[in-house]
């Protein structure tokens, strides 16, 4: 399958999230350039970590306007796989394409560290070869990782199992204890209604080696190479 | 023009200095002239207090493919590649506003590696503050690791180690050096030339301002007190602009289209075409009044004199122009043509087309002044270099001091400022920071390279020629520890006010041991940097020569780490352990004192440790290693029990010591050349065999397991500390100060 990898000009896991899928999992990633406007018939799309714009704005503020956005957003709407990755899944937010917003981290520092995340529901193409309930171990890197939404709103996702990966503990528990930056409910990813559309904080393309601590993001690529082939999720060309 | 010495001083320029630029330019120079010489004569600049001990060091070896005086060195690694290193200071703009002055201090080292044509992978800083209970300090050094954090992560280069050590002397001072690298193919390194008559010099980056121009050396009747007051003493970074500029200039590079490139950094435009003309034989000829600023009214003085960060300037060379402002608009910056390359050697500086300086390049760079300054042996150390253990009697017991070692900042874990760093960005990092030294694979090869920066400033101090070699022994040795051979060192010398014969005196027995040392170690010194006069109401830091090795992995799966791996593995201590409580982190925090001689180092022995290192790592024989630095052996094995969660039973000889003082000793002595290996059984013989091959002693101490940091000496027990508890008092030790923080998985 064919992975899209969009860079902003302050991408900065671009490069990573390409291997992770080019030599890492052998499959074909073409990096397209943000004042692009086309995909060029990925299968999927994954917006990558960084600082798209320097984000001394809100972060992922002014990359929603950027020329792909709009193909991204008409291949989100077609039903076509797109993982946002930290800055992604900021960018994901502020596109609209995922309800709700970052706060910086409760403890007001840029974190980076492995944490544990659950997966909590196993129909998206990011999540389909896990079995629910697994618990990885994955690296965030961010300022701004404090998830928030209205009550309402997080109240909606609870009901429509739109929470992906919660922050919990090795037993699978959602304790403050294992919540890195207040995250609202330990949200650590989200998935669209449509179920096609998934954000996270963590880092799973740095969590495809063991060499590099921990193998456990390999899991996300997996799943949208057994969803894309299966046909589950794919793009309505 | 009459130059008055009111005018001189606030350029910081002699009498005598001013009449050497007069004999140069045969007439009086113009102010913005006067400008121009201040700032390339300075020390910052011109190494003129530093350069004649500078020459000694060793820079040349098989693998240099750069030596000292372009942007960066560089050695080769193989497959075609070579690493592009350097480290450089950022010391007072980081005490006058540590979060933007740490910042720029990383965008200018990054800037210096990307120069070269070399992408940057990974960071590294060596800090020093004073002690954090001072509310002022915990301030700086929070702001100091917000700004390295927040420029690093945000340009994506992941800040993979370093070290960070407290004592008084920093305290109105600290020391903020930063170490970058980065990757290059052979034909792609670039340097900071200006050649080809008549091809265009292009400035290319953020618009320039008033930030930065140097306080010290400003001047005259065209400034008043109210220009000054707009003027920040430090520059702002907006790692944006760089991360646009390094991706930008990367790309132009691999087209072909420049002869050189060079960033603005010290002394900004005047240094750039000063220094690219010297190199390339030729003259540059620019016009200020089409450099982009972002302030009105700027004068040409002001102009040459900025330091804004992010600008670049290029040769491009004849007819690629087009295609080179094409690169620059995707990226959304503007590469502008401010000047052409001329035959005559030297830098004219119009304003719009008015001849406002004219000076020859050579007597901006190569003939400024060198100075042979007076040295002279410093008085306190017929003091301090006289250690009586008896005389201090035994305050507390081993349990005690090892419980305050583990706690004392310079020992205790870093990771309240690692955490702040995104040290896995590029997913190369195959040793995470807080176990000595930083290891980066190299994607498209079987290779990674290790880096280390070290220095006991407490050795330097005691003794500058054994404290300097120390250094280089230390960060040589922490290299090797991961199994990488090292081939490679850059250095940042940092010491107090030049004029005093006593520092002075210090920093030329430094560079006399670091060059020895790095020559015995067969260590080429490819570059560096000089700070001096870190000093605050006339007291010196402690002369801080900081060390920066680079290591080569020619199996990145060897690669051995620090933490203990399997219970029952067999747990070695290389090297021996001799009376040298001299200059020790145990002195200091149980005694107050820096006092003594520091550990004695025999290089052959050393060479031969490291040898043993690579050599069992290469055959696999190592499951982890952990150099012993302060604290010594004991705090060195705690270490590696903490950092793997399993425990350890050690049996330690008793080093023959200061009556009352012999457990003290054993344990906390800091001989050099010691190494805690810990190795499996079935490699345990092989092992021993090797180290008596390469004639290293070898103890064989203990066994990896348990629960419980465990020591004896001479079947003695003396410490036997829960591993848990041995781990909460290491990891929060520092985060204490800062109020409690979470720790995660």
């Amino acid at each position: 399958m064919k992975f899209a990898v969009v860079v902003f000009p302050g991408s900065n896991c671009d490069h990573d999230a390409h291997y992770a899928a080019q030599h890492v999992l052998g499959q074909q990633a073409e990096y397209i350039w943000h004042k692009e406007t086309s995909l060029k018939g990925a299968d999927a799309v994954i917006l990558p970590g960084g600082f798209a714009h320097g984000d001394y704005l809100r972060t992922g503020a002014i990359a929603r306007f950027s020329p792909i956005m709009t193909e991204v957003q008409k291949f989100a709407a077609a039903g076509g796989p797109v993982l946002g990755i930290c800055n992604g899944f900021q960018v994901l937010l502020e596109a609209g394409l995922l309800p709700g917003a970052m706060l910086r981290n409760r403890s007001l520092k840029y974190q980076c560290e492995h944490v544990l995340i659950k997966v909590e529901q196993t129909d998206t193409p990011f999540t389909a070869a896990c079995t629910a309930g697994q618990v990885l171990r994955i690296p965030i890197a961010h300022g701004e990782g404090n998830y928030y939404a209205d009550p309402e709103v997080v109240a909606r996702l609870e009901r429509n199992r739109q929470i992906v990966f919660r922050y919990t503990n090795a037993h699978g528990v959602a304790t403050d204890d294992a919540n890195p930056n207040g995250s609202m409910a330990n949200i650590a990813g989200l998935c669209s209604e449509q179920r096609n559309v998934v954000g996270l904080m963590p880092h799973p393309e740095r969590a495809c080696e063991m060499a590099l601590g921990s193998a456990d993001g390999l899991i996300l690529f997996e799943s949208v190479i057994k969803a894309v082939s299966e046909g589950v999720f794919a793009a309505a060309r | 023009m009459t130059i008055s010495d009111d005018i001189l001083q606030r350029h910081a320029l002699t009498r005598e200095e001013y009449q050497r630029i007069v004999d140069a330019l045969r007439r009086d120079p113009t102010l913005t002239e006067l400008g121009i010489f201040s700032v390339m004569w300075s020390e910052h600049c011109s190494y003129k207090s530093s350069r004649v001990h500078l020459k000694t060091l060793p820079t040349t070896g098989s693998r240099v493919l750069q030596g000292p005086g372009e942007n960066a060195g560089a050695v080769d690694i193989g497959d075609g590649l070579a690493a592009v290193f350097k480290i450089e200071s950022h010391n007072h703009p980081s005490f006058i506003e540590p979060y933007q002055g740490a910042a720029t201090g990383v965008g200018g080292i990054i800037r210096d590696i990307f120069t070269m044509g070399a992408r940057p992978i990974a960071l590294l800083n060596s800090l020093r503050f004073g002690p954090l209970d001072d509310p002022l300090v915990r301030r700086t050094f929070a702001g100091v690791v917000a700004g390295i954090a927040g420029y690093g992560n945000s340009i994506g280069i992941p800040t993979v180690g370093g070290e960070i050590a407290f004592d008084e002397s920093y305290t109105g001072n600290p020391l903020v050096n930063v170490f970058c690298l980065g990757i290059a193919a052979h034909d792609e390194i670039i340097k900071g030339v200006a050649s080809g008559v008549g091809n265009a010099v292009y400035y290319v980056g953020a618009k320039t301002g008033r930030d930065g121009i140097h306080g010290a050396t400003m001047a005259s009747a065209e400034f008043d007190e109210k220009s000054a007051e707009k003027r920040p003493a430090v520059q702002v970074g907006d790692p944006f602009m760089e991360k646009l500029l390094l991706e930008a200039c990367l790309e132009v590079m691999k087209s072909d289209a420049l002869v050189g490139i060079q960033d603005m950094g010290a002394a900004g435009l005047t240094c750039s075409t000063c220094e690219m003309g010297s190199r390339g034989g030729a003259g540059i000829d620019i016009d200020v009044s089409l450099v982009p600023q972002r302030e009105t009214g700027m004068t040409p003085y002001e102009i040459m004199l900025s330091e804004s960060q992010e600008r670049m300037l290029m040769v491009v060379k004849r007819g690629r122009e087009a295609e080179v402002e094409r690169i620059f608009e995707k990226w959304d910056l503007h590469a502008v043509r401010v000047g052409e390359v001329t035959p005559d050697g030297k830098l004219r500086v119009r304003n719009r087309g008015e001849i406002v300086a004219e000076i020859p390049n050579r007597a901006l760079t190569d003939d400024a002044p060198l100075y042979r300054r007076p040295m002279e042996e410093p008085t306190y150390l017929g003091t301090a270099q006289r250690l009586s253990l008896g005389a201090l009697g035994t305050r507390v017991t081993p349990v005690d001091a090892f419980r305050r070692l583990l706690a004392s900042p310079t020992v205790a874990s870093k990771r309240w400022a690692y955490r702040q760093y995104d040290h896995m960005v590029r997913t190369n990092t195959l040793v995470l920071p807080g176990m000595g030294a930083g290891v980066v694979r190299v994607k498209g090869t079987k290779r990674a390279l290790a880096m280390s920066v070290d220095c006991n400033a407490r050795f330097v101090y005691l003794d500058p020629y054994a404290g300097a070699q120390l250094a280089v022994a230390e960060a040589a040795r922490n290299v090797a520890c991961t199994g990488a051979k090292p081939i490679g060192a850059t250095n940042c010398l940092n010491f107090g006010n030049p004029e005093k014969p006593d520092v002075m005196w210090q920093f030329a027995r430094a560079v006399a041991g670091m060059g020895d040392a790095c020559r015995a170690l067969d260590i080429p010194i490819t570059g560096g940097n000089v700070s001096l006069y870190n000093e605050t109401d006339g007291r010196a830091v402690l002369p801080t020569p900081v060390v920066g090795v680079v290591g080569l992995i020619e199996d990145a799966e060897t690669v051995v780490r620090s933490p203990f791996c399997a219970e029952g593995d067999r747990i070695l201590l290389l090297g021996e352990t001799h009376d040298e409580l001299g200059g020790s982190e145990y002195l200091k925090l149980i005694h107050h004192q820096i006092r003594g001689y520091p550990p004695a180092l025999d290089l052959r022995r050393e060479a031969a440790v490291q040898r043993l290192l690579v050599e069992g790592a290469r055959r696999g024989m190592i499951r982890s290693a952990q150099d012993c630095s302060e604290g010594g052996s004991a705090i060195a094995i705690a270490e590696c029990c903490i950092a793997s969660g399993l425990g350890a039973t050690v049996n330690l000889s008793g080093v023959k010591a200061t009556p009352g003082f012999g457990d003290m000793t054993t344990l906390f002595s800091e001989s050099a050349s010691r190494v805690v290996v810990s190795i499996s059984p079935a490699h345990e013989a092989e092992f021993l065999a090797l180290a008596a091959r390469q004639d290293v002693s070898t103890q064989q101490i203990g066994v990896v397991g348990g629960r419980r940091v465990a020591i004896s000496v001479d079947g003695r027990g003396v410490i036997d500390e829960p591993l848990d508890d041995a781990m909460h008092t290491w990891n929060t030790a520092i985060e204490a100060y800062f109020g409690p923080a979470r720790a995660i998985a």
